[in-house]
């Protein structure tokens, strides 16, 4: 709309007519007019971030997927997705002569030829690791807080989606260097396809490209693992992060946070300066994690062969617990009527995650069937102020994470020098015990928590002061600045939130009890 | 904190409301603006007073700060560059790292403690509005999708029917080259081995066995004569040899003449989940299965004795031929490996193995 008459004859003149803010000016303006960015780029710059450090555990999950994109891309220019055989000449002598996969010699190359190579493939082994750990410690937050309670079902579900795919990726990612412990575990893979009962062998066939080995597993693992997964795992993202601005953050309860505003600080400047450097320092701790924890060093493995195995084979951190889950399994297989049903394959390695996962994906449904709470929520619980949900989510994580120990059986045994037996019958019974006896002692913590007088409070300095008559009177300090809005005021979480037309007003007035104010610049 | 007036946080509210809008070519922030729906003239930010608290740097003490995060900045750049330099020379892993740590963290710390010291402190609050429309807004949607639904399945019926048909046959057809030329049907080839009637037993490097090669105690993985190279053949067909000692050898029923002199030869595919059972204890006489730890009794049909396998690993019937090399009887009395669906019953325990 800015129609100019004439050529500015001076540059002070050019200056002047682009206004107060210059060539930015002329850049929002020229974009405004075509796709009409002001409002909402506006709108975008002043949303509030809350400030709380676990608001930082899923940018982890961010970051280490954009360290994980980097490093991918590097790395495709020199893996080589075939299972042809080669004999090795290179400079990693103990390996000289011997007969190997494309794939393997591809990644042999890619850590000893290719220049910075290893610290590429390394972090981006790193990066997949610290991926999924910190999904599922971002999902621990979001469970315990109660985040997930409407409106953010479908986050919720998108969520732990993408966790499924990130096991998945991670899964068929360490499959593709075809070293002795990955190929072991691609057999494994083919193995638990095919204990599914009617279509297993189907399934295992059709994956494989015939029977095991198959001639097209390494070619079809690395499609889906660098095109088809990424793809749809960054489509998620873009529609975890959208209905993320879109619903708004939630927000632990404080001093002048309701349920109809968010307190923080806004995305541009404060949020950008902080989320871009902890991305760089994301990147800086994976990066020092590459260089010197080393991991998966397949050198030392040797190339896939069918008939050689080593001794104390675990997968990946993501993959230990069904290890785990297929170790503590008793051998109970099923036949009858011509038919063979591996239960002792199917159960710990199809129906246990199967379980687990729906389980997740249902809780907020669950969930709603006890509390019969069909309000929206933006304020946060305490997990102490819902021992229920707290008792069920620290069983989950203690099941989950007494099958992953339990994929360590052998190396406890050697180590402890125990029998392998009593460490097995251990685990066993662990599994059923151990998540009964967390929910119990969490639930027993969260009820007590709850009746502890004043332990909402951060803790202040008390003043002791002598009064003249002699008597000692102690007064809590003043907080420090800045603690106001990070205290937990015990600020009663509204079961229903307000009729939609008395939300304005309710929110004007909360906030100028409370003193929060929003300051734009 | 100073406690600023009602009136004053109402009118900014209003103004600065996400979605509000302003038009292009405000003045700057705290001058004169349009909002929208406030009239001309209207303050698009009232003035701030200068001596907020919330503006001020979070930091009580900015001059430490910006000390430290310019010291931050200093080891940053000086980092990125050596990453640079080690780089273009060529140096190791752990170089190549430090450099990129110390250039990458420390540029991020610095940035971070920039925002977080350095910038207004707040706190900001921003409003939440529903994201509900109207409940005529929605029953229009909703009437919307159901009338003119009813104008393609009421009206014309056949031809809806039709097009339905034709969608679902492509659902159907589209399903066989997605996923039916993945790959062949398994048909019989998860009960085959190449394993046959006087198969010579070769090692890996196709050379055969002699009955003077193996003392008692040993083992070797034996493949049939002429299929020892292939991948495929590797997978399916290993099998490993042990000698033991002829007199402890528990044959079963029908097993009498299988391990002439303690050569006993069993599938090395694990019943469990394939993986070679490629550990051997020596003294106890167990197949030991690495990656979930079934053991197998090597003396007694190879019968798991411990761990998740369900099933005895199955026997090679070997017997020594003219010249005294090991040959195979026969094949595999059932499929090796692990337990699918179609596997039937045979070969399944001691009753049955007469």
């Amino acid at each position: 709309m800015a129609v100019t008459e004439s050529r500015p004859r001076t540059r002070r003149e050019a200056r002047q007519r682009l206004g107060a803010y210059g060539r930015v000016q002329q850049a929002v303006n020229e974009l405004d007019e075509r796709v009409g960015i002001a409002k909402g780029g506006r709108a975008l710059l002043d949303k509030i971030f809350p400030d709380h450090w676990s608001f930082m555990l899923g940018e982890i999950a961010l970051y280490s997927f954009v360290v994980l994109v980097v490093t991918g891309i590097f790395l495709t220019l020199y893996y080589v997705p075939s299972s042809t055989q080669v004999v090795y000449h290179g400079p990693y002598k103990p390996l000289d002569g011997q007969r190997m996969s494309e794939a393997y010699y591809s990644t042999i190359n890619i850590s000893f030829s290719v220049r910075a190579g290893l610290l590429m493939r390394q972090v981006h082994h790193w990066a997949a690791d610290v991926f999924v750990g910190s999904i599922v410690v971002h999902m621990a937050r979001i469970f315990f807080t109660g985040a997930f309670r409407k409106p953010r079902e479908l986050n919720w579900t998108i969520g732990i989606v993408l966790l499924i795919l990130a096991i998945l990726n991670g899964f068929i990612g360490y499959s593709l260097p075809d070293d002795l412990i990955s190929g072991t575990g691609i057999r494994i893979s083919y193995s638990i396809l095919l204990a599914i009962p009617f279509v297993g062998s189907y399934l295992a066939f059709f994956l494989f490209g015939g029977p095991y080995p198959g001639t097209a597993i390494l070619e079809r693992f690395y499609i889906v693992h660098v095109l088809i997964l990424p793809l749809i795992i960054i489509g998620l993202i873009g529609a975890h992060l959208g209905l993320l601005v879109r619903q708004k953050h939630t927000q632990f309860p404080g001093q002048g946070r309701t349920e109809h505003n968010v307190v923080g600080s806004p995305m541009f400047p404060q949020f950008a300066a902080k989320t871009t450097g902890f991305m760089l320092m994301v990147t800086g701790v994976l990066g020092v994690l590459g260089g010197y924890a080393q991991i998966n060093p397949i050198w030392q493995f040797g190339p896939y062969e069918p008939t050689k195995i080593s001794y104390a084979v675990q997968p990946d951190l993501y993959m230990g617990w069904l290890d785990g889950a297929l170790r503590v399994m008793p051998s109970w297989e099923f036949t009858g009527w011509g038919h063979t049903l591996p239960w002792e394959v199917f159960l710990p390695a199809v129906i246990f995650p199967g379980l687990i996962f729906n389980i997740c994906l249902a809780w907020p449904m669950i969930e709603r069937r006890f509390t019969k709470d069909y309000a929206l929520h933006n304020l946060l619980d305490r997990p102490r102020d819902r021992p229920k949900r707290t008792a069920a989510g620290a069983a989950m994580i203690a099941l989950i994470f007494t099958v992953f120990a339990a994929s360590s059986t052998d190396v406890l045994a050697n180590y402890f020098h125990l029998s392998l037996n009593a460490v097995l019958w251990f685990f066993r019974i662990a599994v059923v015990v151990v998540p009964i006896i967390a929910s119990v002692v969490t639930w027993k913590i969260c009820v007590e928590m709850q009746e502890v007088p004043g332990a909402v409070k951060r803790k202040r300095a008390m003043i002791v002061s002598r009064t003249a008559e002699g008597e000692y009177v102690a007064v809590p300090a003043e907080a420090r600045p800045g603690d106001e809005h990070e205290e937990l005021d015990p600020e009663p979480v509204p079961l229903r939130i307000e009729l939609p037309d008395t939300v304005g007003a309710a929110a004007t007035t909360a906030t100028a009890e409370s003193g929060v104010r929003r300051v734009l610049r | 904190m100073s406690e600023p007036d009602e009136a004053h946080i109402r009118g900014e509210v209003g103004d600065t409301r996400v979605g509000n809008g302003h038009g292009p070519g405000a003045g700057d922030g705290h001058g004169p603006g349009a909002g929208d729906g406030h009239g001309p003239g209207a303050p698009l930010l009232p003035a701030v007073p200068a001596d907020d608290p919330h503006l001020a740097d979070a930091a009580s003490d900015p001059r430490r700060v910006e000390a430290i995060i310019g010291l931050c900045f200093l080891v940053g750049i000086a980092g990125i560059a050596a990453f640079g330099g080690a780089y273009v020379e060529a140096a190791n892993t752990q170089v190549l790292a430090g450099t990129l740590f110390g250039g990458l963290f420390f540029l991020g710390f610095g940035l971070a403690a920039w925002g977080k010291y350095l910038m207004p402190r707040g706190p900001f609050v921003e409003e939440r509005h529903p994201l509900e429309s109207s409940a005529r807004d929605r029953q229009a949607m909703a009437a919307a999708l159901v009338e003119r639904t009813g104008i393609v399945v009421k009206r014309r019926k056949f031809l809806g029917a039709m097009l339905a048909t034709g969608l679902g046959i492509f659902g159907v057809v589209a399903a066989f080259p997605l996923l039916r030329s993945l790959g062949p049907k398994p048909g019989s080839s998860l009960f085959k081995t190449n394993w046959k009637k006087g198969s010579l037993l070769v090692d890996l490097y196709g050379k055969p066995v002699h009955r003077t090669d193996m003392q008692v105690g040993g083992l070797l993985t034996v493949f049939p004569q002429g299929k020892e190279e292939t991948l495929t053949a590797q997978a399916v067909d290993q099998a490993v040899l042990i000698r033991v000692q002829s007199t402890t050898l528990v044959t079963m029923k029908g097993r009498r003449d299988w391990a002439p002199d303690g050569y006993v030869c069993y599938s090395k595919v694990c019943t469990h989940l394939g993986c070679p059972v490629g550990l051997y204890e020596q003294l106890l006489e167990l197949l030991v299965c690495p990656c979930h730890q079934s053991m197998f009794n090597v003396r007694d049909g190879a019968f798991p004795v411990f761990g998740p396998a369900p099933r005895p690993l199955p026997q090679l019937p070997v017997y020594f031929d003219s010249k005294g090399f090991l040959r195979a009887r026969d094949g595999f009395d059932q499929p090796v490996g692990p337990g699918f669906w179609e596997r039937t019953t045979q070969g399944n325990g001691r009753a049955s193995s007469t």
